[in-house]
């Protein structure tokens, strides 16, 4: 899931040596940008979120998708995962940030352990009749795509998978007539027996 | 409310106000700094009933903040507020913002409308754990009887334990009625905060082995060493002993280290000595603990000691390789990081080495007396008044607080501190108006001790009411405010980086500090002759009142040393420059 690099104003050790940089180091280098997918465990005390949020944007750190629900109402916590990207150096902080909020119990590093396993489920409504209509639905059925309501001039198809077959999928729909489209964000879990939480 | 109706009938149930005055006793808080107002007259009314918890009436609500900064760093406990809600919570904003930045413990009440009006944009109604959020360590929004003990208990272990901070507990009105079961502090467990004390045997090895080999080491020591209290000091004190090592420190950790032993440095960062940034800069192994790597302490990042090794000890994960990358991350506290070091050290029976070349370049930057004045016998020079309050006040038990600025600068500068707790200063935030209140604070916490605020005359302005709170209270802090008319750290950035246009920093109409003690019931002092100066203050110091003392010294004096933005350790100005030696970069920073 590595991006093109980007540039960005760099936090620590900008190694340009003639750049007159500053005491908050505002030099520009252009640096590898990642994805990278943390789940957080986290006490569901009502806040909670608006504290994981809050701390995105307080520190301007990049959110691109985020779920939250409870998972264990007897336990009282609930699963965050949130799907950001910076530098390496950005995303060890978001880490370390994130684990200093007093509620966040654990992050797992999704991306980066052995096991991680990420899905989405998009909603996708496509209008169009004849050649159109028929195609999307022989391409809704290889992404295994199921039909949740349909009118004689339109479908809505439940997908679910990593976001980079959703991604697809939605691109193939669009020059078919995709209307509408509603994304859940990704969820995580790891592989194996062992359970957090 | 909800849980009112079963606790009712229980032998221990209490109201939700007794249950904040009992949990307040149990944590051992004897002093508060409040402000009442309608969401919190319950909780007065308890206050009103008891005598074990002293409140101290503030002026503002600015001013309980701060008292409480000043009474956890002079004693290492948590300070505590209680205020109201709406604007008595929102003027508490500034000291909890600054009590996060100087992670100091302080737990905050708050009172809010009652529950079934949260929402509605009732009369003093404010999103407190919304405002607060941002600012403070942790909050909590009280809804039910039955959690506010053990919320009370949880705030005080959040504040104190970990890196310490501010915590808010706002508690709506119908919960302060509201009767419940009453828990103690011992039954409180948290399920999601533990704070990890104890340090990686490996990494300590680690550490000892680059110690071991250091040609050209410094120890550089923070407020985190202050917060974790006299013991980390001993350690940080063992451990310099043993290893011979040059020790520096930043604003927030002096006193950790005492400023007479021959290995101290002086303070690093902008306005540092040239002999400690240069050992910071030129250091082949750095040991820092309790420190941040704030900017105002590494000038230029990308020429920060760029030929060193790094050890870095902090209780708080987040600030290990923040700003800078070190090699050696230790999380710990403080104390015992130290102390496992200098254990390490003992057992591999290391010896004191000599670092004869190192000395003898440190001495060579010591000689250019990089904090010397120029002395003048016809006006007053701020650093001279401050030597000289320093002199005389030596053998004193003595306290001293700071506002923001110049003067700041200049008493970190020239008064020296032997012992930990002693040196309260608004480093993070930077708060004008924090050292008033917070003398008082100390000074309620240190009845017979000598407290003074080492101020400005514009930054004392802003916490100026508080002398009728001092008044009050019998609490006889010293106001040494060097008075140059000016606010002096902003005209010495203007003159140097913005052609010397003074922008609207001369202060203007200053009132009559001496009328205006007098006018307060303290007793007011003005002196603006060198020759004086000794006996007004050696006047202060024997006034038994609160005293303001209107010193007017040298208007025009330049803080220096100085790293200016955008510059490195060894690109320290030593005396005054012209607008030129300011890179266009280095302007557009603070
Ligand atoms: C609340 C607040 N507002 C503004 C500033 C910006 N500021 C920093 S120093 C300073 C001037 C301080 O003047 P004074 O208290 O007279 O001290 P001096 O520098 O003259 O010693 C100002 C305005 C600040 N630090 N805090």
């Amino acid at each position: 899931m590595t991006r093109a690099p980007r540039t960005r104003a760099r936090p620590a050790r900008a190694a340009v040596k003639d750049d007159p940089a500053s005491a908050y180091d505002m030099t520009e280098v252009a640096e590898e940008i990642e994805s990278r997918t943390l789940a957080c465990i986290v006490d569901n005390e009502p806040g909670v979120l608006a504290r994981v949020v809050g701390l995105f944007s307080a520190r301007g750190y990049n959110i691109e998708s985020l779920t939250v629900a409870e998972t264990d109402r007897n336990a009282h916590s609930s699963r965050i995962t949130i799907v950001t990207s910076g530098t390496d150096h950005v995303l060890e902080q978001i880490e370390q940030q994130l684990l200093r909020l007093v509620p966040v119990a654990r992050v797992i590093d999704v991306t980066n352990s052995t096991g991680g396993i990420e899905r989405e489920l998009a909603l996708v409504k496509v209008a169009g009749v004849g050649e159109k209509r028929v195609e999307a639905l022989r391409l809704s059925e290889i992404f295994r795509a199921r039909v949740i309501d349909t009118t004689n001039e339109s479908f809505i198809f439940e997908v679910t998978g990593a976001s980079q077959k959703i991604d697809q999928f939605i691109e193939l729909m669009r020059p078919l007539g995709l209307v509408e489209l509603s994304r859940t964000g990704v969820l995580s879990i790891q592989r194996g027996k062992e359970g957090v939480g | 409310m909800d849980g009112s109706t079963k606790a009712d009938t229980t032998a221990t149930s209490l109201t939700g106000a007794e249950i904040v005055l009992r949990a307040l006793v149990d944590q051992g808080v004897d002093t508060i700094f409040g402000y009442p107002g309608g969401a919190v007259l319950p909780i007065y009314d308890a206050i009103h009933a008891q005598d074990a918890v002293r409140h101290i009436l503030v002026r503002h609500e600015q001013g309980a903040g701060h008292m409480a900064e000043g009474y956890a760093r002079s004693t290492g406990k948590c300070g505590v507020v209680l205020v109201t809600s709406g604007p008595g919570a929102t003027n508490m904003v500034t000291p909890i913002a600054d009590a996060l930045m100087d992670s100091i413990p302080m737990v905050v009440i708050t009172g809010q409308v009652p529950t079934h009006l949260i929402g509605s944009d009732a009369f003093q109604e404010c999103d407190t754990v919304g405002i607060t959020r941002a600012c403070a360590k942790h909050n909590y929004l009280v809804k039910d009887v039955t959690q506010l003990a053990r919320i009370m208990h949880e705030a005080f272990y959040v504040a104190t334990t970990g890196r310490p901070g501010p915590v808010v507990v706002d508690i709506p009105k119908n919960v302060q009625f509201a009767k419940g079961a009453y828990v103690g502090p011992d039954a409180i467990q948290h399920r999601t905060y533990s704070p990890r004390t104890e340090p990686n045997d490996r990494r300590i090895e680690e550490a000892v082995d680059l110690l071991a080999r250091a040609e050209r080491p410094v120890i550089y020591s923070g407020g985190g060493v202050i917060n974790s209290g006299p013991a980390a000091s001993a350690a940080l004190r063992a451990l310099a002993k043993a290893t011979g090592f040059p020790v520096t420190s930043t604003l927030m950790g002096l006193g950790a280290f005492p400023a007479s032993d021959p290995q101290w440095l002086g303070m690093l960062g902008m306005h540092g000595s040239f002999e400690a940034n240069n050992a910071m800069h030129d250091c082949d192994v750095m040991l820092c603990v309790g420190a941040r790597f704030d900017d105002r302490v590494t000038g230029r990042l990308d020429a920060f000691s760029p030929a060193s090794k790094k050890i870095h000890i902090d209780i708080d994960p987040s600030s290990i390789n923040k700003n800078v990358r070190v090699d050696v991350p230790i999380v710990a506290d403080c104390a015992r990081a130290l102390e496992a070091l200098g254990a390490a050290w003992a057992r591999r029976r290391l010896r004191r080495p000599s670092l004869k070349v190192w000395w003898s370049e440190i001495d060579a930057w010591r000689a250019r007396r990089s904090f010397a004045f120029p002395p003048s016998t016809k006006v007053i020079k701020p650093q001279y008044a401050i030597e000289r309050l320093y002199q005389l006040t030596r053998d004193r038990d003595v306290y001293i607080t700071t506002e923001v600025g110049q003067h700041q600068m200049w008493a970190a500068q020239h008064f020296h501190f032997e012992a930990p707790n002693r040196w309260m200063t608004s480093g993070g935030l930077g708060t004008m108006g924090y050292g008033l209140p917070a003398a008082i604070g100390v000074q309620a916490a240190h009845r017979d001790a000598l407290v003074i605020d080492i101020a400005g005359d514009a930054s004392v302005q802003m916490t100026m009411q508080e002398m009728s709170t001092a008044v009050q209270y019998g609490l006889p802090v010293k106001i040494f405010i060097l008075n140059n008319q000016w606010m002096g750290m902003v005209r010495q950035w203007q003159q140097l980086l913005h052609g010397e246009r003074y922008s609207q920093s001369y202060s203007e109409s200053l009132p009559d500090f001496v009328k205006l003690a007098e006018a307060y019931g303290g007793h007011g002092i003005m002196c603006d002759d060198p020759a004086k100066l000794d006996d007004a203050i050696r006047e202060m110091v024997a006034t038994p009142k609160p005293v303001l003392f209107d010193c007017r010294v040298e208007q025009a004096e330049n803080c220096f040393p100085m790293i200016p933005s955008g510059a490195a350790h060894n690109e320290m100005i030593l005396g005054d420059i012209s607008g030129d030696e300011v890179s266009d970069a280095g302007r557009v920073l603070v």
